[in-house]
């Protein structure tokens, strides 16, 4: 492999990690909407690089599904409906941005240390892709974890599946990976369809606290 | 697919396939419960034709001496649940709890459920055990939504949110399997192929193998239910339909389990890689003795039994955990025991939700008294649950307990320990809704008996005689799990 793949894979990956962590600290629904378009839009070009440098067609079709589901319909789709619940202008002060982000330093940090050590006898892209890809695994782990709200926290799934995607691009020859493109795209769409339906009934029922209390199982 | 001529794993396969097709389009409940069961039945009878005649594993699909146990434990409490289904579910539309659209739905779902388990367990690539595993966890979370009320949505999202988790990092460890594989094996489909990476276990690299299976066993072992990764399983068995309930803590539990042991295998038989066991020893421990405490502040009867799964699969991990020929057998008979009791609990369970109309343990009492067979079915049940002799689930608990006694008596100590804990929770609220006067709204119940004092029948039996055939069978099995 020459040089010049390498950096590129390199860098685009590289710049997955780094979009991760901005949407650790994008405390506006349409900025965090807008960061994660473009990380999955990033995704779509270092797919099609690995598709282009492993010669491997069919992954031209994983970075087409990559651009057009999640660079473009869902990032559309949730934004309408944060519009239509009427909090796309809310803050979200829930999350705390300095420790936060140091969490996520370390966990970037984790990853490295594991996976090079690790994976000492595979070759080099693979094994700093992977540390790469792991990175944004646990970086969307940390944000699921961090946020209240369920559009974030889907956010945050999302994210992480970017991760897996880049895991299963960078394991060359990797069967499947299409099929298994195709089936998270499924399992987001089912997701997004979710949230539409369970927050607008969140809306129109009452907070109080007795209801709650009843979901838990626990009424008196 | 297998062979040239249509074989058990097909219709396996195939047949919930297009009985799902079927019963999307018919609306007769009458028929289509009938049409449920009578499939799940047929199904039940092609798994059981894999003993006679066991086709050569593909690329795709493989029958092993492991998965034959699964396959058909798994048909016949399908078979069992569509049964206690029909009269479960004639009750919820008599009362207007659900429409036929949503009858169509669930029973379409049902048998997309079945198929995707038994996908799961037939499969020989990891990629597709993937894709199985999710296909039943989006049809499950679709069927505990099914109510629509705002707790069932909530149960469901969160199941669906965990859920997904735990499946992302599951394919994580997948693609390191895959990694690891690749330098021996090289690229191509060949490399998450099961019984090529078994045959090639001991060349492939240690170090990304431990890695994988960290992310193996905490993706499937969400799915499993082990603690810390349980927080979806109390509130999907609540909310969604009692059947569905018993189908979870049944079935998907053990789907999930049988696939975290065919990575146990491939870990145990590299010798560079780490001992699995004590990871598994670790998580059923803290499975069960936190399971244990949490049964005593239950107020729902669901949530109640659900929490009880999770100790029971916290007991299974340990003995699977523990390893060897004695542990792994306890282990087998255990998580049979476990899947027989505990949906035949669940049988009885749903339908005193719908004579009492009442979820709240606070609100049932003395059902021997106003529902005889029901009641008596429920303390048969929890006391074979609890570990009672002469059930079962004594038999496999003792087992399980010796066992650790000879080889590891101090971690015989919190096992035991967790064992008297969740019994004394369990004999403490059985007392309460089982004796004493009866309270409250009680409706007479239309119900299947058969599958629920089948179940229980059949769990005495093993309890008291276990035939030597099966008996070989499981040694034979624990003794391929090392």
């Amino acid at each position: 492999m020459n040089n010049l793949a390498f950096d590129i894979a390199h860098l685009l990956a590289g710049g997955l990690v780094l979009i991760s962590l901005m949407l650790l600290y994008q405390d506006r629904l349409t900025s965090l909407l807008n960061a994660f378009a473009l990380q999955a839009f990033v995704l779509s070009l270092s797919v099609a690089w690995q598709a282009y440098v492993q010669n491997a067609p069919h992954l031209y079709l994983t970075a087409g599904i990559a651009l057009s589901v999640k660079a473009v319909i869902i990032p559309l789709a949730l934004r309408r409906i944060i519009r239509r619940l009427g909090i796309h202008r809310e803050i979200e002060t829930a999350i705390n941005v300095g420790p936060t982000m140091l969490a996520g330093l370390g966990l970037i940090a984790l990853s490295m240390v594991v996976v090079l050590r690790v994976t000492s006898e595979a070759d080099m892209l693979a094994r700093e892709d992977l540390a790469f890809a792991l990175s944004v695994v646990l970086l969307g782990l940390l944000m699921m974890v961090t946020r209240r709200n369920a559009v974030s926290q889907v956010v945050g799934f999302m994210s992480l599946e970017n991760g897996l995607i880049l895991a299963a691009t960078g394991a060359k020859g990797m069967p499947f990976v299409v099929e298994i493109s195709v089936a998270f795209s499924v399992l987001i769409a089912f997701i997004v369809i979710g949230i539409f339906l369970f927050r607008i009934r969140e809306r129109f029922d009452s907070v109080d606290l007795e209801a709650m209390d009843e979901f838990r199982g626990e009424a008196h | 697919m297998i062979g040239s001529s249509v074989s058990g794993v097909e219709i396996i396969l195939a047949l919930p396939l297009a009985t799902a097709v079927l019963l999307s389009i018919i609306s007769k409940y009458r028929l289509s419960a009938r049409l449920n069961a009578g499939s799940a039945f047929l199904t039940l009878l092609a798994a059981l034709s894999l003993f006679v005649r066991k086709p050569e594993p593909g690329p795709f699909l493989l029958v092993d001496d492991l998965n034959i146990l699964f396959i058909v434990l798994n048909t016949f409490v399908g078979f069992t649940t569509s049964v206690f289904s029909a009269s479960y579910i004639g009750h919820e539309l008599v009362k207007g709890r659900l429409t036929t659209i949503q009858l169509r739905f669930y029973h379409a779902m049902y048998q997309v459920l079945l198929f995707a388990m038994n996908l799961a367990l037939l499969a020989n690539n990891i990629g597709l055990m993937w894709v199985a595993i999710e296909l039943a966890t989006l049809t499950t979370v679709l069927m505990v939504g099914i109510y629509r009320t705002h707790e069932a949505l909530e149960a469901a999202w969160k199941y669906f949110i965990l859920g997904s988790v735990g499946i992302a990092l599951a394919l994580f460890g997948t693609i390191l399997v895959y990694m690891a594989a690749r330098p021996v094996i090289g690229e191509g489909p060949d490399g998450m192929v099961w019984t090529v990476l078994i045959e090639n276990a001991a060349s492939l690299d240690p170090a990304l193998l431990n890695l994988a299976f960290v992310f193996l066993l905490l993706g499937y072992g969400t799915k499993v239910g082990l603690a810390p990764l349980h927080a979806w399983l109390p509130d999907a068995h609540a909310e969604g339909p009692t059947p569905v309930s018993a189908v979870l803590s049944g079935l998907l539990l053990n789907v999930a389990l049988h696939a975290v042991l065919r990575f146990k295998l491939l870990l145990a038989a590299n010798p560079g890689a780490i001992a699995p066991g004590p990871l598994l020893v670790t998580m059923g421990l803290v499975s069960l003795i936190f399971a244990g405490f949490m049964l005593y502040r239950r107020r729902d009867i669901k949530r109640l039994f659900a929490y009880s799964s999770i100790e029971h699969m916290g007991i299974i991990a340990f003995a699977f955990g523990m390893g060897g020929p004695l542990a792994n057998f306890a282990g087998l008979l255990h998580m049979t025991m476990h899947s027989l009791t505990k949906s035949a609990i669940f049988f009885a369970v749903g339908h005193i939700s719908q004579a009492k109309d009442t979820q709240n343990i606070a609100e049932i009492r003395g059902l021997t008294v106003s529902h005889p067979l029901l009641g008596w079915g429920l303390v048969v049940g929890v006391a074979a649950i609890a570990g009672m002799p002469p059930l079962g689930v004594f038999m496999s608990e003792f087992l399980v307990v010796s066992s650790t006694f000879a080889r590891a008596p101090l971690l015989a100590i919190p096992l035991v320990f967790g064992l008297l804990v969740a019994f004394g929770a369990l004999m403490l609220k059985v007392h309460g809704l089982a004796f004493g006067e009866p309270v409250g709204v009680s409706h007479p119940v239309k119900a299947s008996y058969l599958p629920m004092v089948a179940h229980l029948g059949l769990v005495l039996i093993a309890g008291l005689y276990l035939p030597p055939p099966m008996v070989a069978w499981f040694q034979h099995v624990a003794s391929l799990l090392h």
